[in-house]
């Protein structure tokens, strides 16, 4: 916006002091938060082991293991590696379910999974949120009003409730339960951005912008909204966590159907009568998705600390 | 207060006819043949068409909205199509122990929950606090379901043998029965409505056995609520620690705070009397918004603890076509949670003068 300013002498020394860029400060900021990095560990190494799950992985994680390898008499469903197994049985790290798969293998392949979904359904929230939650605040009115009683309707239900209801009603897929996932979260992030447009709107630069001739939407995309972009990085991180978890329930209690790759919260599922002699197929997958959503978590709560001028002390 | 309770009260109403829309709309949604969902692969045309016609099902849509929005103005809820009863007939044997558990569940999150908030706050970075924090952290980030199996592992398996062990499943022990209030106070010929409300409080175990003195039975329907009350409300409980811990913090950097200490007053009047009421302004909101998720942890908990409540009732029916008890139960749920939101709104505006002059 500003053209190059001949330097003012003594100036250099200035610029030196403070060389950080807006991008620069904000990471800074993050670093300095240990929750958001404890967060952004843990979330690495499941990224990791998301992305290179075939490498990661001993075995293939839908394959039945029993008496295929030569030599082997008899796999014990409870024999954890990680624990220690007598030499002469074959290895599992986390022992094997009662399929005769390996826990191991399953449970990192299901990293992809829940991932992928939660990183997707919240997307899907964040882009239709936001497109309310705009129009919402900066049209105002009555459209406002219409608009925002929808989504006090769709929060008036337990979420995992109306989840159910919209995953049976398209069909019982993956996909559905990403799409439901992602409808229930909506609310949430048009409220964000509504409240952040309107706390925009009556700024002075908004005024001038008008004034200079920029369009509605210009002003919106380019002046108004960039307001909208901290609270929306914070809440979603969070919510990829919270999607986290209503994959899990969602295919725990079956609403699913049968699923053809590897998921936690339907490996919970399948196992849960075992859960008396071999906890273990059960504890694996429960631990992958409880630290999964603590990484989302302790991210999404350094982030806020992070990024919100107010709280800088 | 009566204008701010009349504005409160006014912006209700479009939103509980929204809910009955929706959940109109997602009945109808679901697809499938309801005749053969419930009367099975092989019913005839001529049963089925009997069938749709006995329940409106023919209808176009918009006159079967009408004929319900009719019906439940006049508290009919209809009739499950699965069961053949009425649904408010099911909601007075399924609500009281969803309710009960909840109810528990959420009395073990604000019992635990703002003490140890205020605790972490007033010992800010001890390992009070720090404890306190990363048990929040847990309690928000792992999966009701998982909490629950792995309590029941515990309880029922590690601890068999010990004093400590829990059942792991459903209300009561096989042989053990809480007898009715209209049994108990010699109501049996009372109907209708009243009959209702007396069944349905019969049917939360540990309030009837406890007004009731049915010692026994009240140990043994408490012994099975705690795993199921403790899994549910470890969320909330994290939530409210958490909250109450910020905003207890805030309070407490306060003039006022410092003028009460500079006046000598006690530190325990100080900090309980003088901050810890205002702080817990907050916390009231985030209670009874916890009333979704905690009804949402309820089909979770309900699930691993087998018991037959309100969630289990819910997905079974949607997962069976069940429409009129789809319908009734989460009209009944959604109602039920707008109205606890604006009793914690109203209850919020008496706390806290500000909120009615908004």
């Amino acid at each position: 916006m500003t053209a190059p300013a001949t330097p003012l002498p003594g100036a250099d020394a200035l610029v030196r002091e403070r060389p950080a860029s807006l991008w620069r400060d904000t990471l800074g900021s993050i670093l300095r938060q240990r929750n958001a990095v404890l967060g952004l560990l843990i979330l690495g190494a499941f990224v990791f082991v998301a992305l290179f799950a075939d490498l990661v992985a001993t075995h293939d994680p839908n394959e039945t293991l029993l008496g295929i390898e030569p030599g082997v008499e008899r796999r014990d469903g409870s024999c954890i590696h990680l624990l220690g197994c007598p030499a002469e049985k074959p290895e599992h790290i986390f022992g094997t379910d009662g399929n005769f798969r390996d826990v191991y293998s399953r449970v990192i392949h299901g990293a992809r999974v829940s991932l992928a979904i939660g990183l997707a359904a919240i997307t899907f929230a964040i882009l239709v949120g936001t497109t309310i939650g705009a129009v919402a605040g900066y049209v105002g009115g009555w459209l406002d009003t219409i608009l925002m009683r929808l989504m006090d309707v769709v929060l008036a239900f337990p979420s995992l409730l109306l989840a159910i209801a919209i995953v049976t009603a398209l069909g019982q897929s993956l996909v559905n339960a990403l799409l439901a996932i992602g409808v229930v979260s909506v609310p949430i992030y048009a409220r964000v951005v509504r409240s952040s447009v309107i706390s925009a709107r009556e700024n002075d630069y908004v005024t001038a912008s008008r004034a200079l001739g920029e369009s509605g939407l210009g002003i919106l995309m380019r002046r108004i909204m960039p307001n909208s972009l901290t609270p929306l990085v914070v809440q979603g991180t969070l919510g990829i966590g919270g999607a986290v978890l209503e994959i899990a329930a969602l295919t725990f209690v079956g609403v699913t159907g049968s699923l053809t790759v590897p998921e936690w919260g339907s490996m919970i599922a399948l196992e849960r009568n075992q859960l008396f002699n071999a906890p273990h197929i059960i504890v694996f997958p429960g631990l992958a998705i409880t630290l999964t959503v603590l990484g989302f978590n302790l991210l999404g709560d350094g982030l806020r600390d992070a990024l919100d001028p107010r709280l800088n002390r | 207060m009566g204008r701010f309770l009349a504005r409160r009260l006014l912006v209700t109403i479009p939103v509980l006819f929204g809910i009955v829309f929706i959940v109109f709309a997602l009945a109808r949604l679901i697809p499938g043949d309801p005749c053969r969902a419930v009367l099975g692969e092989r019913a005839t045309d001529a049963v089925c068409d009997d069938f749709i016609h006995r329940y409106g099902l023919d209808q176009p849509i918009p006159v079967q909205f009408g004929l319900y929005l009719g019906q439940i103005a006049s508290g009919d809820l209809g009739e499950s199509i699965k069961h053949s009863r009425p649904i408010t007939t099911l909601l007075v044997e399924r609500l009281p122990t969803t309710v009960e558990l909840t109810a528990w569940a959420l009395l073990f999150a604000v019992v635990v929950g703002i003490p140890l908030g205020l605790l972490s706050a007033y010992w800010r970075n001890s390992p009070v606090d720090v404890g306190t924090m990363v048990f929040a952290n847990l309690g928000v980030s792992i999966p009701v379901f998982v909490l629950g199996l792995l309590l029941a592992f515990l309880f029922a398996i590690v601890f068999k043998d010990s004093p400590i062990s829990l059942p792991p499943s459903g209300r009561l022990s096989s042989g053990v029965f809480v007898t009715p209030l209209a049994e108990v106070w010699g109501m049996e010929d009372v109907q209708g409505l009243p009959r209702g409300i007396l069944d349905f409080f019969s049917g939360i175990y540990t309030f009837s056995a406890l007004i009731t003195g049915q010692w026994e039975e009240l140990l043994d329907a408490a012994r099975h609520l705690i795993l199921p009350a403790v899994a549910l409300g470890t969320i909330p409980l994290a939530i409210v620690a958490r909250i109450t811990r910020s905003s207890l913090l805030e309070v407490l950097g306060l003039d006022y705070v410092r003028t009460a200490r500079a006046k000598g007053l006690r530190e325990r009047t100080v900090v309980l009397r003088h901050a810890a009421r205002n702080a817990l302004l907050p916390v009231v909101t985030i209670i009874g918004l916890q009333l979704g998720a905690l009804l949402s942890g309820a089909v979770l908990t309900e699930t691993v603890f087998n018991l037959a409540g309100v969630g289990r009732t819910m997905y079974e029916a949607i997962t069976g076509r069940d429409y009129v008890v789809i319908q009734g139960f989460t009209l009944v749920i959604a109602v039920a949670y707008v109205l606890v939101n604006l009793l914690v709104d109203v209850s919020y505006g008496i706390l806290d003068p500000r909120v009615r002059a908004r």
